[in-house]
């Protein structure tokens, strides 16, 4: 996919005037939010089971070279195919000779963050396959033009009824529907037929399985079980550091998915998938092939976000970004937005196309809160705003103000001057009342908001003041 | 070199790949396989009673409707009447594991085979139950296919009660002992499918069934 997060400023902006957007992430707000909160009070032991998925997900990441010769050894042995690819490109590359040996012309597609990621649907289509997207959400995006998605869970959540409906009206060419079981039928009838038709299936995985070299695969729509039991050859797309051990691991991590993701105790569907179809089987795929995906993650291993491979994609961190809900999920401009997207985007697709991303937060650590893994966003944001000052990525007059400051503050004296010059202006500029409607030195910060102004005097006159009537009664 | 070779290479590179922390690293690997040691499970009674209680509040928290019947043999006519009460069609496809039960004698017209995209009743048994979070365990086989719970917009699943089991971990557990390797296909089901990608409202029927129907067998 395109990556358009230098944009974000603009995109950001062009975010908080949009009313219809800022109408659905009204609708949408707090739902997820309040679901998860009822439902992670059914475990006796939240926070151990956080810290047991934590564990899991380190065990293998820590190891994740010699965890993923195990899966591959499994899933060889189960009959499947495991095909490794660097970028996207190769992904493209893999999956389109795939349909092509096995003559296909139609994919249905589960939902792929990393078929995102690679722009897979348009190199299928330049190929002559045609790519059908099934996971409601992203079927919406796909007959609209193609549009990105803009929550990895919700993908369609910036988008009304209304809008829905109209689409569905003009594209499916039916009298205009305006319930939502009436769209979701007609969704289901359009789809069925290409569930049919399709020779191939391809999808994500929540979970690769060493133990069993399985795939496990969580929807809701049942879309995922579709996509890998009625076309002919199933496709996995994945990343590396999807490894998890055991079943037991699964169960743990289960436990937590669901509830962080949608505030559900389990999904609907939980598909663990093994191997191919048996001669006497009725239904399932003859062949299946995993693609492992590298695209930047094996260069986290072992870096500063080591920790970022942990994320097992549940979508709480942006549910609960007070910056996501303001903006939504396109102003990021890749796949993946939200305090994860922040980290993603600069690691996966280059910081120094995604300047402002780590600054798009708060630090307030409402993400690093709920992660059900324990990811530290907001130190991994840190880190990242500290490698761009290390490789000099920031705009020239942020760089030289912060070595003046520098400079300033490592001198007493003249720090003491200066902020004294400083508090005397800024009261002035307020002209006697207690706030400053603009600060000429910075304006976009007075954009929305009025700057306190200072009393006149700064912290150390005041504690010096006071110092002295101390020291003159003792 | 090949795409493996490279990625494996950087991440081996990456994690100061050795002799000696590969040595120690393996051991884990093994560890990590032969004691699937699980995490904090809830504290669930693991009496039959309690099980089924649970099981059953769960499922129908997931809106899923149950009924109990007290032997195999009355599983047709539970079924009749759930259908009969739905306005449902008395004709479905069933697992060919299934296909034993006196159908006919209940008014039902009953296939054993894989489904159909036109059929539009499935009835399966289980491979076990999970009071936990009242799913189903499917497992696929050439008499247990896949599609009979998906395609048809009803779904009917016969639970015997001596098999709803704490959690999932008790599952797999089962598994093992029973089936040795994995089936192609494992589906845990809970409740019929759904979707909530309009505007965050949870609508029944997307792809899979729109109701779920559960006959539990007492044994
Ligand atoms: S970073 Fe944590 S909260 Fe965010 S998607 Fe990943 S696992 Fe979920």
């Amino acid at each position: 996919m395109e990556i358009k997060s230098m944009r974000f400023k603009a995109n950001a902006s062009g975010a908080l005037v949009n009313t219809v957007l800022q109408g659905n992430l009204k609708t949408s707000k707090g739902k997820f939010v309040t679901r998860r909160a009822e439902t992670i009070k059914e475990l006796d032991d939240f926070e151990g089971t956080r810290d047991a998925a934590t564990a899991i997900r380190n065990r293998v990441i820590d190891n994740l070279d010699l965890w993923l010769e195990r899966f591959e050894q499994k899933a060889l042995d189960t009959g499947a195919q495991v095909l490794w690819a660097r970028d996207g490109a190769e992904v493209c590359r893999l999956v389109t000779e795939i349909a092509l040996q096995h003559g296909v012309t139609k994919v249905a597609k589960s939902k792929s963050m990393l078929s995102e990621e690679a722009g897979l649907n348009q190199a299928l289509e330049a190929a002559g396959i045609q790519p059908v997207e099934t996971d409601l959400g992203e079927y919406i995006l796909q007959i609209d033009n193609n549009e990105p998605p803009s929550h990895i869970i919700a993908p369609a959540v910036h988008k009304s009824l209304d809008q829905v409906a109209d689409l569905f009206h003009k594209v499916h060419g039916t009298p205009r529907k305006t319930e939502i079981p009436a769209l979701t039928r007609e969704a289901r009838e359009v789809l069925r037929s290409h569930f049919l038709s399709a020779d191939m299936g391809l999808s994500g995985g929540n979970f690769l399985i060493a133990e069993t070299g399985s795939v496990a695969l969580v929807t809701n729509e049942g879309n995922g079980r579709m996509v890998t039991t009625l076309p002919k050859v199933h496709v996995v797309i994945t990343g590396i550091e999807k490894v998890i051990p055991t079943l037991e691991d699964l169960s743990t991590l289960m436990r937590l998915l669901p509830r962080s993701a949608t505030g559900q105790p389990i999904s609907n569907y939980v598909s663990v998938l093994t191997g191919v179809k048996k001669p006497a089987e009725h239904d399932g795929p003859e062949h299946l092939y995993f693609i492992l995906v590298d695209n930047g993650r094996a260069d986290a291993v072992g870096s500063d976000f080591h920790a970022m491979l942990r994320c097992i994609r549940c979508g709480a961190c942006m549910n609960h970004c007070p910056v996501y809900q303001t903006i939504g999920g396109h102003a990021y401009g890749w796949v993946y937005p939200g305090p994860m997207g922040s980290i993603l985007t600069p690691l996966y697709a280059g910081l120094e196309k995604s300047i402002d991303l780590p600054h798009a937060a708060t630090l307030c650590n409402q993400c690093g809160v709920v992660c059900p893994v324990k990811i530290p966003l907001p130190d991994l944001l840190r880190k990242l705003r500290e490698k761009q000052t290390e490789r000099g990525l920031r705009p020239l007059t942020e760089r030289i103000g912060l070595r003046l400051w520098a400079w300033a503050a490592l001198r007493p004296k003249i720090y003491a001057l200066g902020a004294g010059f400083g508090a005397r202006y800024l009261k002035w500029l307020a002209g006697g009342t207690d706030r400053i409607r603009l600060l000429p030195a910075a304006p976009e910060w007075t954009l929305g908001r009025d700057f306190p102004a200072p009393q006149g005097k700064t912290f150390r006159e005041l504690y010096a003041a006071r110092q002295k009537p101390a020291k003159e009664t003792t | 070199m090949s795409s493996r070779e490279d990625i494996l290479g950087r991440v081996r590179a990456n994690l100061h790949r050795g002799a000696t922390n590969a040595a120690a690293a393996r051991e884990d690997i093994l560890a990590a396989l032969s004691n699937r040691s699980h995490g904090p499970k809830p504290a669930i009674d693991g009496s039959p009673q309690a099980l089924l209680e649970r099981f059953r509040l769960k499922s129908e928290q997931q809106s899923t409707t149950a009924d109990i019947v007290a032997g195999e043999s009355d599983v047709p006519a539970a079924i009749a009447r759930y259908l009969t009460t739905m306005s449902l069609p008395k004709s479905a496809v069933a697992w060919p594991s299934l296909a034993a039960l006196d159908w006919a004698a209940a008014g039902l017209k009953v296939d054993g085979r894989g489904a159909r995209d036109a059929d539009p009743v499935g009835i399966t048994g289980c491979f076990c139950a999970i009071a936990e979070t009242g799913t189903l365990m499917l497992c696929s086989s050439a008499d247990t296919p896949a599609t009979v719970s998906l395609l048809p917009e009803t779904h009917i699943a016969i639970v015997n009660a001596s098999r709803i089991l704490p959690c999932m971990e008790d599952a797999w557990a089962l598994a093992r002992k029973e089936l040795g390797v994995l089936p192609r296909a494992v589906n845990f089901i809970s409740g019929p499918s759904r979707t909530g990608d309009i505007e965050q409202t949870v609508v029944l029927g997307a792809h899979g069934p729109y109701r779920v129907h559960l006959v539990i067998v007492a044994d």
